[in-house]
């Protein structure tokens, strides 16, 4: 029993991420219909960013504190991610505006291939660090109801509590603020939206660098669990059929999907892998979307999509 | 001045019907024809042969299949790649398993078996459309990766899902020097191109280009929605799985499921954008774009006199490809294909600008 | 006009609803063959979504429709737009839904489809039967080409052809499938007075040729009055009027709802 619920909460927490990663998907396609294949390179790009930044700091402006260190690769990391957005605004969604949804999707691949070059060769390609200052040890929960305890370890706790707030702030910003308003005004019509004065070009600049932010909370707490390697552009694949599972609109969804997502994995791969072949996690979590989607053809919380004659 | 059609009266349906109806096109095919046969084998270099000539003809037999689907029946797929799999697996395990089967057969038979998944996996996009099928398609993807990976009957015993072929002949002649496998692949290429025009030109393209253009209207006039999107899926998984099985046995010689990943997937669906969705042709021209491109990237540092390191190199080799796939989207949408009309279009208005 | 015969499609109490909103209303009225039968009301009476109910493309949650002896309903045998293609029922559409990405030719010979049979590895090869039937088709179309005059644009893509022209393809596309009923959704919709007459022209000579049953949606009282043998009104998802042109004219309601009198 203490076994099972190690596996749901490592799931949960693992859903978690892969939410994270959705969540930049879904605002990004929200605000544009633009689906962003990129979104895994901008969580590359940023954690490399964020950690190169933390070790150079130190180096250039002779700072001592690891907590200043960090605070600031953030700051800077997340000025490096504005910057990213403003260009793909400028230099390619600008000229697409009107564009068939595959023309734009491969045009986001195309950006994914120029972030991972870029990357690369601007921030270095080993494997780096991110070292957050958070306590390692894992923690023993509930020793005396459960035998033994259940492990967790600090990290997770943290990054499961940090995603909360993100969500709580990113769903208060759509539905309070003017600026939400616009952005959803955007993706339903953008040509509506421009004729009663809403500047796209301003909006998607908002909208990728909120992305890009969440790309960069994103690699951070994923960088400081792994390291900083390139397989982390690879994850975004996987986050994939969490937003198509939760619905390709919807911030809800991201969030369920990546936890049903996560705990899925795992309990499959524990309960269901050893029967077939182990090393299932590469494709179930396509399947179990395409299963649903089967069902609710739009996903989860996603909008029906409506043919009108 | 040279591409008029003055004077080329059709006076039957079936003159008009033609495959090439403008008599320069004839001629030109001709020519192509002929240069591809006979001028290349004799003076290609072997290296330009394995490295361009033969991963060109067999991806644009992939890229054909794939704008069939994509291009005129509006599906779009991200797991070709895995149907390129299954087409090479399936004619392995005919050519290790019955020895007799002529090679020919078993590279067709490969591509029956990718016709089969096709036809399974496509089932969903009689529910799903647009963005969601794209990433379900992907699941098609990472199954079959996983499958011939960890699947031994599959890969007929093999434990890591790497398989080699070698003394491939076709009627008694053999098939391993570049300049055998060249024209190989190039015969096998044409006969499915004539089949691919065919194909649009009859009543099932007609069918295919109502569905992507306008699904209720299609059913209106009586077609069926699902006879339509499926016999996409299987003819398009047909070419695709021949051409598979073409990259493994003829280009590759060895090869295990990671020649047929998701980058490759990712690699054909740029072909076909690149050179123009529903376009014959331009399935031809996105083809020999991607293949020449990075070939070009990776020498111009050697060309211009830089020095750099091989990593660095790869990076940039990245940057600029990723670079060069959104320029080409935003100049030329329509891809390679509708550039080439265009300069046919002026080209029969030669010398007269309009 | 050839004189009608007897009734060959009938609506009884149909009721179509889309969430909240009630688009038709338990209409009922019947069509006969080889008349020429309009729908009038004004904007969003639901005389669109009873064409697309007949057609097959909305399923009404009450109601039967008769066609040619064939009864459907929600609870019985299900009307598919491809069954109603097949009992020779085509359309034309309000706002075109032609096939942009084809020909003017192509797009007409589209109609053809569920004639032509040759199978997938006959028509790669385009071998003999494939290429007879072809042409076969082809003539047809070419036909059909000719009735509407749009021989010198049988190549262009669709796309590129002005809006009266492309109605004429949409109209081209319908006859394609040789129809016993033929559904016009706004036929003269955005034409000007030449061709309105043009289409006008076409209309009634196919009613004539070929004795095609013609039920039209138009807003254009004048074509209205002229050409229909008997008119439905429709306001708001109900039958306010029916009758011949005449009778329709005089009804109190109808004035009121729609015709509007003189002040």
């Amino acid at each position: 029993m203490g076994f099972l619920l190690e596996t749901l909460l490592g799931g949960l927490m693992a859903g978690m991420l892969y939410s994270l990663i959705a969540l930049g998907f879904v605002l990004i396609f929200k605000a544009s219909g633009v689906f962003n294949f990129a979104q895994g390179a901008m969580v590359l790009f940023a954690a490399l960013a964020m950690a190169r930044f933390a070790q150079w700091l130190p180096l250039w402006l002779g700072i001592e504190s690891r907590m200043l260190a960090n605070t600031l690769a953030f700051v800077l990391a997340l000025g490096v991610m504005v910057a990213v957005a403003w260009a793909v605004e400028r230099l390619v969604l600008r000229h697409l505006v009107n564009q068939e949804p595959i023309t734009l999707l491969m045009a986001t691949l195309g950006i994914a291939y120029f972030l991972d070059g870029a990357g690369q060769t601007v921030f270095g390609s080993d494997i780096y660090k991110i070292d957050l200052g958070l306590p390692k040890d894992p923690l023993l929960l509930w020793p005396r109801v459960f035998e033994g305890g259940v492990l967790v370890t600090p990290e997770d706790l943290i990054a499961a509590a940090v995603a909360a707030v993100l969500v709580a702030l990113l769903a208060l910003f759509f539905q309070k603020t003017a600026t939400g308003r616009s952005l959803r005004a955007v993706a339903d019509d953008p040509q509506a939206a421009q004729s009663i004065g809403i500047g796209l070009s301003g909006i998607w600049v908002i909208v990728w660098s909120i992305a890009g932010g969440v790309a960069l909370v994103t690699g951070v707490i994923w960088g400081s669990k792994l390291g900083v390697q390139f397989s982390l552009s690879l994850v975004a694949l996987k986050a994939l059929p969490v937003v198509i599972l939760g619905g390709l609109t919807s911030v809800p969804g991201a969030i369920v999907g990546g936890l049903i997502v996560g705990v899925g994995e795992k309990l499959s791969e524990i309960y269901l892998g050893p029967h077939i072949g182990g090393g299932i996690e590469i494709w179930f979590a396509y399947v179990l979307a395409l299963a649903v989607l089967l069902v609710r053809p739009q996903g989860l919380f996603g909008e029906k999509i409506i043919d009108r004659v | 001045m040279f591409y008029r059609e003055n004077g080329q009266f059709k006076t039957s349906y079936r003159a008009d019907q033609q495959i090439f109806p403008v008599r320069q096109d004839r001629i030109a095919v001709l020519v192509l024809l002929a240069l591809a046969f006979i001028a290349v084998p004799l003076l290609a270099s072997e290296y330009l042969l394995r490295a361009v000539g033969i991963p060109f003809l067999i991806l644009s037999l992939a890229a054909l299949g794939l704008n069939l689907l994509v291009g005129y029946c509006g599906q779009v797929s991200l797991g070709s790649g895995g149907f390129m799999a299954v087409g090479a697996y399936t004619a392995y395990n005919v050519f290790v398993r019955l020895p007799g089967v002529p090679l020919v057969v078993a590279l067709l038979l490969g591509g029956l078996g990718a016709t089969a998944v096709g036809l399974l996996f496509g089932l969903p996009s009689l529910r799903i459309k647009g963005l969601y099928l794209a990433v379900a398609t992907l699941a098609a993807q990472f199954f079959i990766d996983w499958a011939f990976l960890r699947i031994p009957w599959f890969t007929h015993g093999s434990s890591s899902g790497s398989v080699n072929v070698s003394g491939l002949t076709v009627l008694g002649l053999p098939i391993e020097t570049p300049v055998q496998k060249y024209l190989f692949c190039l015969a096998l290429v044409a006969v499915f191109a004539l089949a691919a025009r065919n194909l649009v030109r009859g009543h099932i393209g007609r069918a295919w280009m109502a569905m992507r253009d306008m699904d209720v209207a299609a059913a209106v006039i009586g077609i069926r929605p699902v006879h339509a999107k499926l016999s996409a899926f299987a003819v398009s998984s047909f070419f695709v799985g021949v051409a598979g099985a073409l990259w493994g046995f003829v280009h590759l010689g060895s090869w295990e499921p990671a020649a047929f990943n998701i980058d490759r997937s990712f690699q054909l669906l740029f072909m076909v954008i690149i050179g123009g969705l529903g376009s014959v042709a331009g399935s031809f021209f996105g083809a020999a774009f991607i293949v020449v491109l990075p070939i070009v990237l990776d020498q111009a540092p050697a060309w211009l006199g830089l020095p750099m390191s091989t990593a660095l190199s790869s990076h940039l080799t990245l940057m600029v490809f990723g670079a060069l796939i959104v320029f080409f989207l935003i100049v030329e949408p329509h891809g390679l294909a509708r550039l080439w009309s265009t300069a046919r279009e002026k080209l029969r208005l030669w010398p007269f600008p309009h | 006009m050839t004189s009608p015969g007897d009734v060959i499609l009938e609506v009884r109490q149909l009721s179509l609803a889309f969430g909240g909103v009630q688009a038709l209303s338990d209409v009922s009225f019947d069509v006969r063959e080889h008349e020429i039968r309009a729908i009038i009301g004004p904007n969003g009476a639901g005389k669109s979504s009873m064409l697309n109910c007949i057609n097959g493309v909305y399923v009404p949650q009450q109601g039967t429709l008769v066609f040619a002896g064939q009864s459907f309903s929600a609870s019985g045998p299900r009307l598919t737009p491809r069954r109603m293609a097949q009992l020779g029922v085509a359309r034309t559409f309000q706002n075109l839904a032609l096939f942009k990405g084809m020909s003017v030719l192509d797009n007409i010979m589209t109609g053809r489809n569920l004639r032509m049979r040759s199978n997938l590895l006959l028509q790669a090869l385009r071998w003999g039967p494939a290429e007879r039937e072809e042409t076969q088709h082809r003539e047809v179309a070419e036909r059909i080409i000719d009735f509407l005059e749009i021989q010198a644009h049988r190549k262009s893509p669709v796309g590129r052809l002005s809006y009266g022209l492309q109605k004429r393809v949409d109209l081209g596309r319908a006859l394609a499938m040789e129809p016993r009923v033929l559904l016009l959704d706004e036929p003269m919709a955005g034409m000007n007075l030449e061709e309105k007459q043009d289409m006008c022209r076409f209309i009634l000579d196919v009613n004539d040729e070929f004795g095609t049953t013609i039920v039209l949606i138009e807003h254009d009282m004048g074509v209205v009055m002229d050409i229909s043998a008997r008119v439905v009104v429709l306001d708001h998802g109900r039958k306010i009027g029916d009758g011949t042109p005449d009778q329709v004219r005089g009804n109190p309601e109808v004035i009121r709802a729609y015709l509007g009198t003189k002040h």
